[in-house]
């Protein structure tokens, strides 16, 4: 007998976007949710009763699936964020949905499976053909609901136990299966769809597990058991690799986690240089559960905590004692470090359905301009924000702010927020700081005015440097212009920090300029304060601060001002870097 | 039977919470409910329905309802809309 040859399997490499940093080496595990074929099967009159109950049988173990769902999400994200799971609750307890189903089963004689598939299915179609976006979510929502109800009348069972350590593999994930899956030892996630904003990809950078999205169809390419490398770093995944594949992955894993042990060391020390000027350095984040990373990266507080997370995922808005609850809860896990919290920076389409089509939403109705004009709305964050700074490690900082009249509106409001307040005998700190966000070129020019009428300043650099350019970075006709090394933003940048140190207030910045190494001794060489930054990149800045000297930052600075274009001042602190920091990998443009 | 028209008022249009005011409203009635909006009728005690319609603040509404307590039903649920569901 002749015996075939083993089958070599070729090595894959496939490209998505890096969505939280490290490497993985493992075997994968494709988490299927795609339903099996649904047969399409006549009942026999005698068994139709047998039908109805397994029909209801599969109902009610899929209510208590959700309802376990929901207990964890409420553990792990808060109440507010697991009200998202309770829509799909109510669908399955629907009366006429359910009268539906077996109306059919009786009617068409047909198997369970086949009329559940095919009613619920009517709906998802007809909600995927309304316009938005929001719709689109609601009717995958409602396939999950379809899969969890057949998975159930086929008896197979949910997939929340995962064997061994592995790289879970998956063409998308909900929040409903990140939550499940995170029970378990995971090595990495890549899926086929999502972005780096998305849910999956914010736990993972919080649990500090590598992730690859947007892969396009890995899904279809990986087959559970398969030896895998996950690099969240680039974005690459190689599947079934060469033995020399491993070997370079292997090194380059140890090499970076040898790096980030290097890095923890520097956990408790301060961001100060060697002789000894301090640099407040801490994290922006979107969601309370990133703070546990953000503490473990040594962060000295939170320069940015974006409240708009508060809105994602729900279509009503959070009432004063919901939005308390989470910034309190936020503010006593910081302390007694800092928290600063920017309020809601959203656009108009976000809090009434009225508004026109904007032309130009850059320069449309943002920021505080809606908030002004939703004065409810605003009051009732500015109080839960009040109260939640009793231990007086909270401050406030306002959005897109231009002009000096709005600064006195935006601090009006507070007047008011805190009158409030006293009226109900509640306690907040008196003192608050309230800072503004420079990233309107007209606020960056009238720094020195606004510095007076506040506690602090912060660059938000991304749009600033898009206003000053008038470059749309998503645009990718002109996005090539949005050059963050500019003469023209580093000398805005500079008039800031000085204008703000003329009225003895701190100057801070926010925007991704913050976490980018290229940048980092150039700001503090500039005089910046403050630098808040994605918490991925915490350690890294803080190396660079602490081994270089201030007298060395404002050199650096100096030239870079000195020079007459970005490819100049680039080049420049390219060269920079790779003498005093040959081991920090700096991402060549484009 | 009796029809009747209204005009989505509150910010959000027919979300979840409103949705489930107006199914648990509409479950207290014995008469049929149901909601027709461009061309898609779908019945108005059903959720998964009702999230269907996709309706937004200043969508119209069709509303018919038929049956023995058709006319409180009508009154008590167009009041539901006039209220912008107490948002």
């Amino acid at each position: 007998m002749m015996e075939s040859a083993p089958l070599k399997k070729q090595e894959i490499i496939l490209k998505g976007i890096p969505a939280s940093p490290g490497i993985a080496i493992g075997s994968a595990f494709l988490f299927i949710k795609d339903i099996p074929q649904i047969e399409k099967r006549t009942v026999e009159e005698n068994d139709l009763p047998q039908e109805h109950e397994r029909l209801d049988r599969a109902i009610q173990k899929s209510v208590k699936e959700l309802q376990k769902i929901i207990i964890f999400a409420q553990e792990k994200v808060g109440e507010a964020k697991a009200k998202i799971l309770d829509a799909q609750i109510m669908m399955l307890e629907d009366p006429i949905l359910l009268e539906a189903f077996h109306k059919r089963i009786r009617d068409e004689r047909l198997n369970a499976e086949f009329i559940v598939s095919d009613e619920i299915s009517k709906y998802s179609h007809m909600m995927l053909r309304a316009p938005d976006e929001y719709m689109h979510e609601r009717a995958h929502d409602v396939d999950d609901l379809k899969n969890r109800i057949v998975r159930n009348l086929l008896q197979e069972k949910l997939v929340s136990k995962l064997e061994g350590t592995v790289i879970v593999i998956a063409h998308t994930l909900t929040p409903a299966d990140t939550m499940i899956l995170s029970r378990n030892h995971v090595l990495g996630y890549a899926t086929d769809i999502g972005g780096i904003t998305s849910h999956a990809a914010l736990f993972s950078r919080s649990l500090k597990i590598p992730a690859v999205v947007g892969l396009g169809d890995i899904s279809r390419e990986a087959v559970s058991g398969d030896l895998m490398i996950l690099d969240g770093h680039s974005g690459t995944i190689v599947i079934s690799p060469t033995q020399e594949r491993i070997a370079e992955y292997e090194r380059r894993r140890q090499n970076f986690l040898q790096f980030e042990r290097e890095l923890e060391g520097l956990r408790g020390l301060p961001a100060v240089s060697t002789d000894k000027h301090k640099v407040e350095l801490s994290a922006n984040i979107e969601l309370a559960e990133e703070l546990e990373y953000v503490v473990l990266q040594g962060s000295q507080g939170v320069g940015l905590f974006r409240t708009e997370s508060l809105l994602i995922g729900r279509d009503d808005f959070p009432s004063e004692e919901e939005q308390y609850k989470e910034y309190k809860r936020i503010a006593a896990r910081i302390y007694p470090k800092r928290v600063i919290m920017r309020t809601y920076d959203i656009g108009g389409d976000k809090i009434a359905s009225e508004t026109a089509e904007e032309q130009n939403p850059f320069l449309g109705w943002r920021g505080v301009r809606v908030c002004f004009d939703h004065p409810g709305f605003f009051l009732n964050q500015l109080r839960a924000m009040l109260r939640a700074s009793t231990r007086k490690n909270l401050a406030i900082m306002f959005p897109m702010v231009s002009t000096i009249q709005e600064v006195w509106r935006a601090k009006e409001f507070v007047s008011k927020a805190k009158q409030d307040l006293r009226e109900r005998k509640v306690r907040f700190d008196e003192k608050i700081p309230i800072g503004v966000m420079i990233e309107v070129p007209a606020a960056a020019l009238s720094a020195e005015m606004i510095a007076k009428e506040v506690d602090f300043l912060s660059i938000g650099s991304n749009d600033l440097i898009q206003y000053l350019l008038a470059v749309d970075r998503g645009n990718s006709l002109v996005s090539s212009l949005y050059r963050e090394f500019e003469p023209s933003v580093l000398a805005t940048i500079r008039s800031v920090i000085t204008a703000g140190h003329k009225a003895g207030k701190w100057v801070g910045i926010c925007g991704e300029m913050a976490g980018h190494p290229l940048a980092t001794a150039l700001l503090v060489g500039l005089g910046m304060d403050e630098l808040s930054v994605v918490p991925v990149v915490l350690p890294e800045i803080k190396k660079i601060i602490r081994s270089l000297s201030f007298e060395t930052m404002q050199e650096v600075a100096h030239t870079a001002l000195s020079l007459p274009t970005s490819d100049e001042v680039e080049k420049y602190l390219r060269a920079f870097m790779r003498k005093e920091f040959p081991e920090i990998p700096i991402e060549d443009e484009d | 039977m009796i029809e009747r028209e209204v005009i989505i008022k509150n910010r959000s249009g027919l979300h979840t919470r409103p949705a489930a005011t107006l199914v648990k409203t509409a479950a207290k009635f014995a008469c049929e409910f149901y909601i027709v909006k461009d061309d898609m009728e779908i019945n108005g005690k059903s959720i998964i329905g009702v999230m269907t319609l996709a309706a937004e603040q200043g969508s119209r509404l069709l509303l018919k309802f038929d049956g023995q307590d058709e006319t409180e039903a009508a009154a008590t649920i167009v009041q539901l809309f006039e209220n912008g569901f107490d948002e």
